[in-house]
């Protein structure tokens, strides 16, 4: 199969220097860097334009020449494998984590995460929240057997830094203000209707959705929160589960196959 | 093979979301939007919510930037039924994609490239189209490029290439006009002659964007389609003749880039409808 141009010209395209593929021309005759250059400008700019799409607050808090640079090495190590842009970035996080220039902003990895969970909530497939009548129809005896389906935008995020506080301050939800970074957060990323929403959780509250996501009864998740934190509050929390949209369904015990 | 109904003859606008609650508010002097394919293939979520609203009210062109029908490697079937999932649920009136590869071995480069214009790469993207129109079950539309540079190896001109293909396929033509514009100036040739050598009585949408100025390896003009500014005045110019040979066509103002503002964009699209109505009073 004759792919050679295609073959070159892809290599070029994301290699570090500027090495131009065989067989190209321009009608004045001259070698085509700079036009060749245009394609490469293109790919590298669009990519690290739908990650800074992806990761507005990783680029707010390292500035837009370093995002750029970074996105740059991104890029070139892990291009994207599917024209859904989206999608794309998914190792970013993992990235950054090792990125030696990133180092003094060791909460960094985790705010991407938290990013990375947030696009993908906005994609997720849409499903009616349960509403309270559900939760209050349901019998106080069986309580401790029900099991829960989560909300398909659903995600929980556990950090050793107040990556929901952070999150807020840089994307306007909250006024910036300094803040103590030794203080972990949990995050709970949902979106029961059209807008994604984040909030942090309170302590014990990461480990007991978690639980219920895995399939656990509420009596078992229950135990695992205190497990988690002595200091959980179930009724908060089970407010908490109601009021935030981030339950789809009740499954009745008998529908539990494993 | 079954052709989709048309567009309507007007002029239409490429959906920005930003743009969503302007668009829906009062009913627009628009004829159709247009949607990048790509952007509407999550599971759901506000985009859908978007497009079934503007499906609603208007007609719609679905555009696809990711399926890279010029690779010399097979077309992505996952794409492909991706893209059949989003025309079944959409019913839209076009569905076009470009003569230009964005994929090789994997790996998506977002970015429409050029490729050499050969017997080999022509029957080959000839394969690719038939196999796009036999998965969508209908007619689709080859867009003309945007290029900065030659294929030492290209034997037949663009404008042939583009008409062998859709003479062997079926497929109609997308004309973009900002595209012509750009490549005869980066190429050193006429934009009126390949006009006047373009099968026009395949072309059933046309394109019109804006593009930035450059200087090539030799100090030379080079065109960049940036689609963030208005339309050159030498566009419409293009544009005008165009039209007067062949009658109202839909006609999409593209903006993808440093996004005006709704107002900004549909006097563009105003100003698109305007020569349309004048070359429909003619030909009445």
């Amino acid at each position: 199969m004759p792919a050679t141009f295609e073959t070159s010209f892809a290599k070029a395209l994301l290699g570090a220097e500027a090495m131009l593929p065989p067989g190209i021309a321009a009608h004045t005759g001259a070698v085509p860097a700079r036009r060749f250059a245009v394609y490469r400008n293109n790919v590298m700019a669009s990519l690290g334009a739908a990650l800074a799409q992806r990761y507005p607050v990783i680029e707010r808090l390292v500035g837009g020449e370093f995002f750029a640079a970074m996105a740059r090495q991104f890029v070139m190590q892990h291009p994207p494998r599917s024209p859904l842009l989206a999608q794309y970035g998914e190792e970013f996080a993992d990235f950054i984590a090792a990125f030696e220039p990133a180092r003094e902003l060791p909460y960094l990895a985790d705010i991407a995460r938290l990013e990375a969970a947030r696009t993908r909530a906005y994609h997720a497939e849409d499903a009616t929240p349960l509403g309270a009548d559900s939760f209050a129809a349901l019998d106080a005896e069986a309580l401790g057997d029900i099991r829960l389906q989560l909300h398909p935008s659903a995600a929980i995020l556990r950090s050793p830094f107040p990556i929901v506080t952070i999150w807020a301050m840089n994307s306007g939800e909250l006024e910036l203000q300094p803040i103590e970074t030794g203080q972990g957060e949990d995050a709970l990323v949902v979106r029961p209707h059209l807008d994604v929403e984040i909030r942090a959780l309170p302590p014990g509250g990461a480990a007991f959705l978690q639980s219920l996501a895995g399939g656990l009864p509420l009596r078992d998740a229950i135990g695992a929160a205190l497990a988690d934190h002595a200091g959980f509050d179930l009724t908060g929390s089970l407010a908490g589960l109601i009021g935030s949209g981030v339950v789809r369904a009740i499954l009745p015990p008998a529908e539990r196959t494993s | 093979m079954p052709i989709a109904a048309h567009l309507p003859a007007s002029a239409g606008v490429g959906f920005k979301p930003e743009h969503a609650a302007a668009i829906l508010a009062a009913a627009q002097p628009v004829g159709f939007f247009e949607v990048h394919a790509e952007n509407y293939m999550g599971a759901g979520g506000p985009p859908h919510a978007q497009l079934t609203a503007l499906r609603e009210r208007y007609a719609l062109s679905v555009h696809g930037v990711g399926l890279s029908i010029g690779s010399t490697g097979p077309l992505d079937r996952a794409h492909l039924t991706r893209l059949r999932q989003l025309c079944d649920r959409y019913a839209p009136q076009s569905f076009s994609e470009h003569l230009a590869w964005s994929s090789h071995d994997g790996v998506y480069f977002n970015d429409l490239l050029p490729l050499p214009y050969t017997g080999q790469t022509l029957a080959r993207v000839a394969e690719h189209v038939d196999e796009v129109q036999t998965a969508l079950g209908r007619q689709m539309l080859l867009e003309n490029p945007s290029t900065y540079l030659d294929f030492a190896e290209s034997t037949i001109a663009e404008v042939d290439f583009l008409a062998e293909i859709s003479r062997r396929t079926g497929c109609g033509l997308l004309l973009d006009i900002n595209n012509v514009f750009v490549s005869a100036t980066n190429h050193g040739t006429s934009a009126l002659d390949y006009l006047d050598r373009f099968p026009l009585d395949r072309v059933f949408e046309i394109h019109l964007g804006g593009h930035d100025a450059d200087t090539g390896d030799a100090g030379e003009p080079l065109l960049i389609d940036s689609h963030r500014v208005a339309v050159a005045d030498e566009v419409w110019a293009l544009y005008r003749q165009v039209i007067a040979r062949t009658g109202a066509l839909p006609t999409l103002i593209e903006w993808d880039n440093d996004v005006p503002d709704w107002p900004t964009l549909r006097a563009e699209a105003v100003a698109a409808q305007r020569i349309l109505s004048g070359a429909a009073c003619v030909a009445a």
